[in-house]
C-alpha cells in the first residue's frame, strides 16, 4: 500500500501544483517533495525491519488481459526509488535562482516526472512498467521543448521520437513474451519470467528490449539525440534527464532483460560488453575537445554510463553490485555537475570554457565544491564514485581481462577531461569578467553541500547500499547462473 | 599504544577538517600551528608504536576500522597493519612531514592564503598514512591516491599562473595512467587469490612456484602503478615539472615521502616479487636506466630545484634496482637515508631562493656562503651525504645498493657506478655555483640576502644530523657493526633474494669510491670556482649532447607530438566525422527515408478504382502462379 502512496503523491501534488496560485509553485512543489522524502524514509525503514513483502501490493486492473496494478520495492528498486526521492528536492531546490516562465507548468512537470519514474522502479507487471516507462517521456519532453535552448524544437524532437521508437520495440518484445506465459497469460512478473521462450526468440526479443534500454541509457551507437538534448535542456531537465531517467534503461535490463531472457543474453552479452567498451573511449575522447561545459558532462555522462552497462553485462555480482553503487553515485555527481554548469552560466552568461577561467579567487567555497564533485566524477578513493568504478571494473575483469583494461581508460581519460575543465573554468589569472563572478547564494550552497556530503559519506560508507541490493542481485546472478 | 593507533592518521586529518572549515577566520599564524600540532602528535604515538614494535613478543597487529566494501565474495575491511614495515614508515612520514610543516610556517610567511596551504599539507599526511598503514591493497590505494590528489593541489597551490595549473594536472594524469596499471594488478590479485588482504595474499602466493605466470603479471601490473608514482621511465616527466609547487612541497612529497611510495608498494609485496625473478629484471633494467638517464640530464639544469629534481628521479631509480635484484631491505634504507637528504637539499635551496627574492636560476647566485651560513652548512651536508661521503647517510645505503648488484650483474654495477660519478659532479657543480665564486644576482637581491629564520633553520639542522648519522641503522659487515635495519625488518621480507658482496669487495669499493670523490670534488671546484667557468646561457648552448642534455633529450617534446597532439586530433576526428558526420547522419537519414517509402506508399493510393481492380487482379494471379511453383 505505502508503495502506492509513493507512486500517487506526487501526482496529487503535481495536479496541486497547477491548480494553486502560480507564484507559490516553486514552494509547494518543495514542500511536497519533501513529504515524499519522508514518506520514502519511512519506507525504508519499513523495507529494513520488515522485509519486502510489507511494500508489495497487488490490485485487478484488467484481469482480461491478465493486466495488474502489481507494484513492490526489492533491494534494487528501493535504492533507485530514494535516489529519485532525495534528487528531486534537490533539483527543485537548485531552480531557485532561475525565474522560468509558467512555473506552476514547470514544477507540474517535475512531479509529474517523479511520478513516473517511481511508478517505472516499482511496477512488477510487465505493463504497468511499460505504461509509466512511457509516461515518463511526455514530461520530460514538455520540459525540454518548452524551457530549452534555442534549437529546442529540432531536438527535442529528434529525443521524443528515437525514444519513442525504442519503447514501442520493447512493447512488441513485451507482448511477445506474454503469449509465450503460461495459461491465462499475464503480464505479472512472475508470468514473464517463467515464459518459455527458446534461446531462437530470446536472442529476437533480446534486441526488441535492449535497444529500446540502450537508447534511454545511451549506449553507442545509439546515443546521437543525447548531447543535443542534455545540452540544450534548462538545468533541471538535464539533471532529470542524467541523473534519473537514464537509470530506467540500466534497471530495466537488470530487472526484466536479466531474468526473462538469460539465453539472449549468453548469445549477445558479448556484442553489447564491446558497444559498452566502445562507448566509454569513444565518449572520453570526444569530452576531451568540447568547449561547451555543459557538452563535456554530457558526454562524460555516456562513458560513465557505459561502464555501469558493461558492468550489469558482466553478469558476475560484483559488477552487479557496482552497477548499482554507481547508479546512484552517477545520479548524485551528474546534478551537482549540471548546477555547477547552471551557477556559472547564470552569473557569467556562457557555459564556453574559454571565456571563463579565474573563477577560483572569488568563491573559495564554490571551488571546493566543485572539487569534491569533479572528484566523485573521476572516482577517487573515499568518494561515491570510486565504489561503484571499482567494483564495475573488478565485474568487467572477470568477464574479460582486455576488455577491463579498455573499459578501464576511463580512469585517465576521464581525469584528463574533467581537470582540463575545471583548470580552463575555475583556474587561470583573474581577468574583467570573471570579476562579475558572486558568491554562492543560501539554497545553491544547500545544494552542494549536500551533494558534497553525499559524495563522501556514500564514498566511506557505501556498505549499507551493498547491503541492500544484495539479496535480490544474488538471486539474479545464481538465476543466470542456473540457465547457463 | 594499541587504542591510540587509529588516531595516527585521523589526528591529520581532523587538522585538515578544522583548518578548512576556519579558514580565513583564524588569525593568521595559527593554521601553520594546528597542523604542525597534528602531525607532531601523529608522531608521537608513531614513536609509540615503533617502541612497541620492537619487543621481542610482538605480533603484527590488524586494526579494523570497519568493513568498507563487500560483494559476493570481495570483502574490504577498513583496516590497518602494524608491523616492522609500518612503523618505520610512520616515523619517517610523520618525523619529516612535521619538520617540513615547521619549515613552511616560516617559508610561508609572506602568502596570504596559509589555511588553504596548511590543510593541503595535512590532508597530504593524511593520505601518506593510509598508504603505509593500510592492511590490504585498497586502503594501500585509497593513499595512494589521495596523496596523488594533495600533490595535484598543492603543485598548483598557485593557481593563478597556468603553466603551474598545467604541471598540477600533468602530475595528476601521468599518476593515473600507473594507477591503472596497478588497479588491474589488484583485480588479478583478487582473481587469484580471492581476497585483497596483504595477509591472505602473501599466505597464498607461497604456495605458488617460481615464476609463475600469474605471478608475473601481478607484478608487472603493480609495477606500472610504481612507475607511475615514483617517476620512473617513462611515467618521470611530471616529477621535473611538479617543482612549480612552494619548496616545501617539494620537498615533503616530490622527495621525501609521496614518490617513494612506488618503492614501499614493492617492499610490502616482497613475497609476490621474490616469487618473479622475471619480473624483478624488469625493474632492475627500468631503474637502472631512469638512475642513469635522469643523472646526464641533471648534469646540465640551471634550475637549483630542477636539478634536485632530476636528482630524486634518479635516486628513486637506484631504489628501484635495490628491489629487483632482491635487496628489499636495502631499498627500504635508501628510502629512509634518501629523504633526510634530500628534504634537506630541497628545504636547503627553499632557504636559498627565498634569501635570492624567488631567484631560481643558478647562473644568477653564487657567493652566498658568508650571507648565509646555516643554510651554507647544512646544504653541504647534504651534497656531501647524497654524493656518498663515509660516513654519511648516503654513503651507507648507496654503498649497499652498488654491493648487491654487483653480485647480481656486473655491467649493471659499472652503469649505476658511472651514474654516482655523474650524482657528486652535478651536485658539487650545484654546490660551488650556489655558494662560491663571485655573487652574479642584481643589486636589489643583494641587498635583501639575509639567512633564513629559525623557523626554517631549525628543521634543516635537524636533518642535517640525521643525514650524518642516519646511515648507521645499516651498516656493511666489515664494520663488525650490527646491521640494526636489516635485523629490524627481517620478519616483514620473505626471501631476501640478493647476494652479499666479500669483505675485499667491500674495502676495494669504500677506497675507490673516496679516490674518486675527491677528485670530482676538485674538479669541479677548479672549474666553476678557480676558473669561474660558468653554465652557458640559453641561446649560447652548443649544438649536440649539451643541447640534448639541456632540453632533458626533448622527451616531452616526444610526448607531445605522439600522445597529446593526437588524442586531441582524434577527439576532433570523432566528434566531427564520426559524431557528426556518420553516426547522426543515419539517425537524421531515417526521417526523410521514412518519408520517402511513404511517398511510394502515398502513389498507391491514388482513389482510382480502376487501378484498385487492376492491381488486385496482378496480385491474384501472382499468388495463383507461386502456389504453382511451390506445390
Amino acid at each position: 500500500m505505502l508503495t502506492l502512496v509513493l507512486i500517487f503523491f506526487p501526482l496529487l501534488a503535481a495536479l496541486g501544483t497547477l491548480i494553486l496560485p502560480r507564484d507559490n509553485a516553486k514552494m509547494y512543489s518543495f514542500i511536497s517533495s519533501l513529504i515524499q522524502l519522508g514518506l520514502t524514509a519511512y519506507a525504508f525503514t519499513l523495507f529494513l525491519t520488515q522485509g519486502v513483502d510489507v511494500l508489495a501490493a497487488n490490485y485487478e486492473w484488467v484481469p482480461g488481459l491478465g493486466i495488474s496494478l502489481q507494484v513492490g520495492l526489492d533491494g534494487i528498486s528501493i535504492l533507485l526509488v530514494a535516489l529519485t526521492n532525495i534528487l528531486i528536492p534537490l533539483i527543485i531546490l537548485s531552480s531557485f535562482r532561475n525565474n522560468y516562465s509558467n512555473p506552476s507548468a514547470f514544477y507540474g512537470l517535475i512531479l509529474l516526472m517523479q511520478f513516473a519514474l517511481i511508478g517505472v522502479f516499482s511496477a512488477l507487471d510487465g505493463f504497468l512498467f511499460y505504461v509509466f516507462w512511457e509516461l515518463a517521456l511526455i514530461p520530460i519532453w514538455f520540459i525540454c521543448l518548452m524551457w530549452g535552448g534555442e534549437e529546442r524544437i529540432r531536438i527535442t524532437l529528434k529525443f521524443f521520437i528515437y525514444t519513442l521508437a525504442g519503447s514501442l520495440l520493447m512493447l512488441l518484445g513485451l507482448i511477445f513474451v506474454y503469449l509465450q506465459t503460461p495459461a491465462p497469460h499475464s503480464f505479472s512478473i512472475e508470468a514473464l519470467y517463467q515464459a518459455s521462450l527458446t534461446a531462437e526468440m530470446q536472442g529476437y526479443i533480446f534486441w526488441c528490449f535492449f535497444l529500446a534500454f540502450a537508447i534511454k541509457i545511451p549506449v553507442f551507437p545509439f546515443h546521437t539525440w543525447q548531447p543535443d538534448t542534455y545540452t540544450d535542456a534548462p538545468a533541471q531537465g538535464s539533471m532529470l534527464l542524467s541523473g534519473i531517467m537514464l537509470k530506467m534503461g540500466i534497471y530495466g535490463i537488470i530487472r526484466w532483460m536479466l531474468p526473462i531472457l538469460p539465453l539472449g543474453i549468453a548469445e549477445w552479452g558479448n556484442c553489447v560488453m564491446i558497444l559498452c567498451a566502445i562507448s566509454i573511449v569513444y565518449a572520453s575522447v570526444i569530452a576531451i575537445y568540447q568547449k561547451d561545459f555543459k557538452r563535456l558532462i554530457a558526454y562524460s555522462s555516456i562513458a560513465h554510463v557505459g561502464l555501469i552497462t558493461a558492468g550489469v553485462f558482466s553478469l558476475s555480482i560484483q559488477g552487479l553490485q557496482g552497477s548499482v553503487v554507481q547508479m546512484l553515485a552517477h545520479g548524485i555527481n551528474v546534478v551537482g555537475l549540471f548546477f555547477i554548469a547552471d551557477i556559472i552560466q547564470r552569473r557569467m552568461k556562457t557555459r564556453q570554457m574559454d571565456s571563463l577561467g579565474g573563477l577560483a579567487n572569488n568563491s573559495p567555497l564554490f571551488s571546493i565544491l566543485f572539487i569534491i564533485v569533479l572528484l566523485g566524477s573521476v572516482a577517487l578513493p573515499l568518494t561515491n564514485g570510486f565504489v561503484g568504478e571499482f567494483l564495475l571494473l573488478l565485474g568487467v575483469y572477470s568477464y574479460n581481462a582486455w576488455l577491463a583494461a579498455i573499459c578501464g581508460l576511463t580512469v585517465i581519460l576521464g581525469a584528463v577531461y574533467m581537470f582540463r575543465a575545471y583548470q580552463k573554468v575555475m583556474l587561470g589569472e583573474v581577468h574583467e569578467r570573471s570579476v562579475e563572478f558572486t558568491g554562492l547564494a543560501k539554497s545553491e550552497k544547500i545544494v552542494l553541500i549536500i551533494i558534497a556530503a553525499l559524495i563522501i559519506v556514500c564514498g566511506v560508507f557505501p556498505k549499507p547500499i551493498l547491503s541492500i541490493a544484495q539479496p535480490a542481485l544474488e538471486e539474479i546472478v545464481l538465476n543466470l547462473q542456473g540457465v547457463n | 599504544m594499541h587504542q591510540f593507533i587509529w588516531l595516527i592518521p585521523i589526528l591529520p586529518l581532523v587538522g585538515f577538517i578544522l583548518i578548512g572549515i576556519l579558514n580565513k577566520r583564524l588569525p593568521i599564524q595559527w593554521s601553520g600551528g594546528i597542523a604542525s600540532a597534528a602531525v607532531f602528535l601523529s608522531f608521537l604515538i608513531s614513536l609509540g608504536v615503533f617502541k612497541e614494535v620492537q619487543m621481542d613478543n610482538f605480533v603484527p597487529e590488524r586494526i579494523v576500522l570497519f568493513n568498507w566494501i563487500s560483494a559476493g565474495n570481495l570483502t574490504i575491511d577498513f583496516a590497518f597493519l602494524i608491523d616492522q614495515l609500518s612503523a618505520i614508515m610512520l616515523l619517517v612520514v610523520t618525523g619529516v612531514g612535521f619538520l617540513i610543516h615547521i619549515y613552511s610556517i616560516g617559508y610561508m610567511h609572506h602568502e596570504t592564503d596559509h589555511p588553504r596551504f596548511f590543510s593541503y599539507l595535512n590532508l597530504f599526511i593524511f593520505f601518506m598514512l593510509l598508504l603505509v598503514m593500510g592492511s590490504n591493497y585498497i586502503v594501500m590505494f585509497a593513499g595512494w591516491e589521495g596523496v596523488g590528489l594533495c600533490s595535484y593541489l598543492l603543485i598548483g597551490f598557485w593557481f593563478k599562473n597556468t603553466e603551474y595549473n598545467n604541471a598540477a594536472k600533468k602530475a595528476f594524469i601521468m599518476n593515473r595512467i600507473g594507477d591503472l596499471g596497478f588497479l588491474l594488478g589488484v583485480f588479478l590479485i583478487f582473481m587469484t587469490f580471492g581476497s585483497v588482504s596483504f595477509k591472505e595474499v602473501f599466505e597464498g602466493a607461497k604456495q605458488f612456484s617460481s615464476n609463475d605466470p600469474t605471478i608475473t603479471a601481478i607484478c608487472i601490473l603493480l609495477f606500472i602503478g610504481a612507475i607511475g608514482k615514483s617517476a620512473q621511465l617513462p611515467l618521470y616527466t611530471w616529477l621535473p615539472d611538479a617543482m612549480a609547487g612552494p619548496t616545501p612541497v617539494s620537498a615533503l612529497i616530490h622527495a621525501a615521502t609521496m614518490v617513494t611510495a612506488g618503492i614501499y608498494m614493492v617492499v610490502r609485496s616482497n613475497v609476490l616479487f621474490a616469487l618473479s625473478p622475471y619480473a624483478s629484471e624488469i625493474i632492475a633494467i627500468v631503474g637502472l636506466a631512469t638512475a642513469f638517464f635522469a643523472a646526464t640530464i641533471g648534469l646540465k639544469q640551471n634550475d637549483i630545484k630542477k636539478v634536485l629534481a632530476y636528482s630524486t628521479v634518479s635516486q628513486l631509480g637506484y631504489m628501484f634496482v635495490a628491489l629487483g635484484v632482491g635487496a628489499y631491505d636495502t631499498a627500504l634504507f635508501h628510502v629512509i637515508t634518501h629523504a633526510f637528504f634530500k628534504a634537506l637539499l630541497f628545504l636547503g635551496a627553499g632557504s636559498v631562493i627565498h634569501a635570492m627574492s624567488g631567484e631560481q636560476d643558478i647562473r644568477r647566485m653564487g657567493a652566498l656562503k658568508g650571507k648565509l651560513p646555516i643554510t651554507h652548512l647544512t646544504f653541504l651536508i647534504g651534497t656531501l651525504a647524497i654524493a656518498g661521503i663515509p660516513p654519511l647517510a648516503g654513503f651507507f645505503s648507496k654503498d649497499e645498493i652498488l654491493a648487491v648488484t654487483h653480485g647480481y650483474s656486473l655491467p649493471m654495477f659499472a652503469l649505476l657506478s658511472i651514474t654516482s660519478v655523474l650524482t657528486a659532479v652535478y651536485m658539487f657543480r650545484l654546490y660551488w655555483l650556489v655558494f662560491y665564486g663571485n655573487f652574479r644576482g642584481t643589486e636589489h637581491q643583494k641587498t635583501h640576502l639575509h639567512e633564513s629564520p629559525y623557523s626554517m633553520t631549525i628543521p634543516l639542522m635537524v636533518l642535517a644530523v640525521l643525514s650524518t648519522i642516519g646511515g648507521f641503522i645499516g651498516m656493511p659487515e666489515i664494520f663488525h657493526a650490527p646491521h640494526l635495519l636489516k635485523e629490524f625488518l627481517q620478519p616483514i621480507i620473505w626471501k631476501s633474494i640478493a647476494h652479499h658482496p666479500s669483505h675485499t669487495f667491500e674495502y676495494t669499493m669504500i677506497a675507490v669510491s673516496i679516490v674518486l670523490l675527491i677528485i670530482i670534488i676538485y674538479a669541479t671546484y677548479h672549474t666553476y670556482v678557480k676558473r669561474g667557468q660558468l653554465p652557458e646561457e640559453d641561446k649560447d648552448l652548443p649544438a649536440g649532447i649539451p643541447m640534448l642534455l639541456t632540453n632533458k633529450y626533448y622527451v616531452d617534446e616526444i610526448y607531445n607530438t605522439l600522445i597529446t597532439r593526437p588524442l586531441d586530433y582524434m577527439s576532433g576526428f570523432f566528434s566531427t566525422y564520426i559524431e557528426k558526420g556518420f553516426i547522426d547522419k543515419i539517425v537524421n537519414g531515417t526521417g526523410p527515408a521514412l518519408q520517402g517509402l511513404s511517398g511510394v506508399l502515398r502513389f498507391a493510393q491514388t482513389g482510382n478504382i480502376g487501378g484498385y481492380v487492376f492491381s488486385m487482379v496482378v496480385g491474384i494471379i501472382a499468388i495463383l502462379l507461386l502456389t504453382l511453383i511451390v506445390y
